[in-house]
């Protein structure tokens, strides 16, 4: 069983956010890391690949500045190799574009059962790339996975719903967005960081994949920036130590509300 | 200025349209001079008085779909309806696991950008422009589209209050959904509903949330027992979630639900941004949090720096005896 993990290399969520004044768009020319809704997708994916008794995992990703560090992370899990598509021509990029970008990059896998992504990254959170990649690859899909099993050619997923969740059966191949806490993800081992170092990252350009640069990035992006603003703030209110007491503040509280 | 036309995508469950729907409707109305429905469903006739009630004049349905996922049939019976001429300016979905679905694949089938997470939407002149949130709802990032329509737009819920316009029953269409081939290949053979004994989170008007402070997974139980003597919904910090305590539809913040209650009751939980765009919207917000500096107290109205260990279990026995 051969898997194929998007994952998303992104700003350290501990460093606040910042967006380029010039630009508009998110400031990513920091150290990337490993996303840890991708975690989840990694450790799945190897999960998976073990049951089956044979195949490998490869990760798929595109970042800014050849940027690997989040890669080598999630090598150091397991996955076997990865496909890094890195150019400048990709700065802007909207989610549309960035799936077209993961599309053509899992083409290039050959015999992929499986297509795994996270829900939505922590970064962006459009969680729309999902279905993107997998409409423009012509797949059939299931999103908001809590559970996956593999039956012959079918995946058998739990998926996530309003009111509870729904067993949803889907040929392979296919794609499938799974949530967090699906699984435990494993950290990487020594071993496994000492022999991270030397799998295979094949770098890309747009240009390798066969896409037409004005397709992408700022030219293809389909949508400009008109304003930003602050928001309207909310007022801190009245904050005190606990004397043992302070339940008694809460219940005035909501009795004052009139909601208890 | 205002658009021609908007399709919002409807939802429904028991013949009941839902609240993000009826939003979705009403914002859409101010928008536009005419607002039809896309809906994908078998009881069409059953909700085409609520659609209209809130300003669509006319219900698209692609009827029953069968079991299978709706994303990739509604989104080809959508395109369909387009490529035979009847394109409005924008189509506007309701951030949910199938608007999500549906606004991707057609997204990629119209080659078309979708705006998503947004909070407000607008036209100036012609154009339609729309809000998100970034940073933790500290900053409002206004955008608008530069290439050719429809739009495809996706609305976070509870970004508008629903009100009825009083128009008649919407007029129902059926339409034809197109062959998927391969990518239609995923069938629903199950559903389960969780049993649920108070409101849900999206409707609750008490929330009490648990992050990371509750330091394991059992004591998420204080969460619970608080919400229900409460009549609220427990909902989850997205730590919580990540680790496993509980399933992701607990999840407020910026992955994950938006909630607006009358009170949200945050314990345990120090106020990451992915959590405060998810709540920083309640009328009244309570947070027990044992780290002074914790950013959930620059949003609370009641702040209480202690452990929740103790004051969840002394605010419990206090309502129980009440």
């Amino acid at each position: 069983m051969n898997v194929v993990v998007c994952v998303k290399q992104i700003p350290d969520p501990a460093d606040p956010g910042a967006l380029d004044p010039s630009t508009k768009t998110l400031k990513r020319d920091g150290k990337l890391i490993l996303d840890e809704s991708d975690a989840y997708g990694v450790e799945m994916a190897l999960q998976l690949v073990t049951n089956a008794g044979g195949g490998e995992v490869t990760l798929v990703s595109m970042a800014p500045n050849g940027e690997v560090s989040g890669l080598r992370t999630a090598l150091a899990m397991g996955a076997a190799k990865a496909i890094l598509v890195s150019d400048d021509a990709l700065a802007g990029s909207d989610a549309l574009a960035t799936a077209k970008v993961l599309a053509k990059a899992i083409e290039r896998v050959e015999g992929a059962d499986l297509v795994l992504t996270a829900t939505e990254s922590s970064d962006g959170y459009t969680g729309t790339v999902p279905e993107q990649i997998a409409g423009l690859l012509d797949l059939p899909s299931v999103t908001f996975a809590k559970q996956i099993q593999i039956d012959g050619s079918t995946v058998k997923v739990q998926r996530q719903t309003e009111a509870g969740y729904d067993d949803v059966e889907c040929p392979l191949p296919a794609v499938v967005s799974v949530t967090a806490g699906v699984v435990e993800p494993r950290y990487p081992s020594f071993k496994g960081i000492m022999a991270a170092k030397s799998k295979p990252v094949d770098t890309l350009t747009v240009a390798d994949l066969g896409i037409d640069a004005g397709s992408v990035g700022w030219a293809g992006a389909g949508q400009s920036i008109v304003s930003i603003a602050e928001a309207p703030a909310r007022e801190a209110g009245e904050v005190l130590e606990d004397d043992g007491a302070a339940f008694e503040k809460i219940v005035a509280y909501l009795d004052n509300l009139k909601v208890l | 200025m205002a658009l021609t036309k908007i399709w919002v995508l409807a939802e429904a469950s028991d013949g009941k349209v839902s609240t993000s729907t009826l939003e979705l409707l009403t914002k859409a109305r101010s928008l536009a001079g005419t607002v039809e429905a896309i809906y994908f469903g078998g009881d069409a006739d059953a909700i085409a008085g609520q659609l209209g009630e809130y300003g669509a004049s006319k219900v698209y349905t692609t009827g029953d779909l069968g079991g299978a996922l709706p994303g990739v049939p509604v989104a080809n019976a959508i395109a369909a309806l387009i490529e035979g001429g009847n394109a409005p300016d924008a189509i506007v979905a309701a951030t949910s696991y199938t608007g999500r679905d549906i606004a991707g694949r057609l997204s990629a089938k119209l080659d078309r950008t979708v705006i998503t997470n947004n909070t407000d939407l607008e036209v100036d002149g012609d154009k339609l422009v729309t809000t998100e949130p970034v940073f933790g709802g500290s900053t409002d990032v206004k955008t608008t589209f530069t290439a050719a329509g429809p739009h495809l737009v996706l609305v976070r819920p509870k970004s508008f209050a629903a009100e009825p316009a009083g128009g008649g029953a919407a007029a129902v269409e059926t339409i034809a959904v197109p062959d998927a081939g391969r990518s239609g290949g995923a069938k629903i053979v199950n559903r389960h509903v969780e049993e649920r004994s108070g409101p849900s989170l999206d409707e609750a008007a008490i929330v009490v949330s648990g992050g990371r402070g509750l330091g394991e997974q059992d004591k998420f139980e204080m969460v619970e027992e608080l919400a229900k003597l409460l009549n609220g919904a427990p909902g989850a910090s997205r730590a919580i979630v990540d680790a496993g305590w509980v399933p992701y539809s607990y999840q407020v913040g910026q992955t994950g639900k938006v909630v607006k209650p009358t009170v949200y009751i945050a314990a345990g939980i120090s106020g990451a941004t992915q959590h405060m765009v998810g709540m920083k919207g309640s009328k009244n917000i309570i947070a027990i949090n044992k780290d002074a500096e914790a950013p959930i107290f620059s949003v609370s109205d009641l702040g209480i720096v202690g452990d929740v260990h103790k004051v969840l279990p002394q605010l419990i026995e206090a309502l129980k005896s009440r």
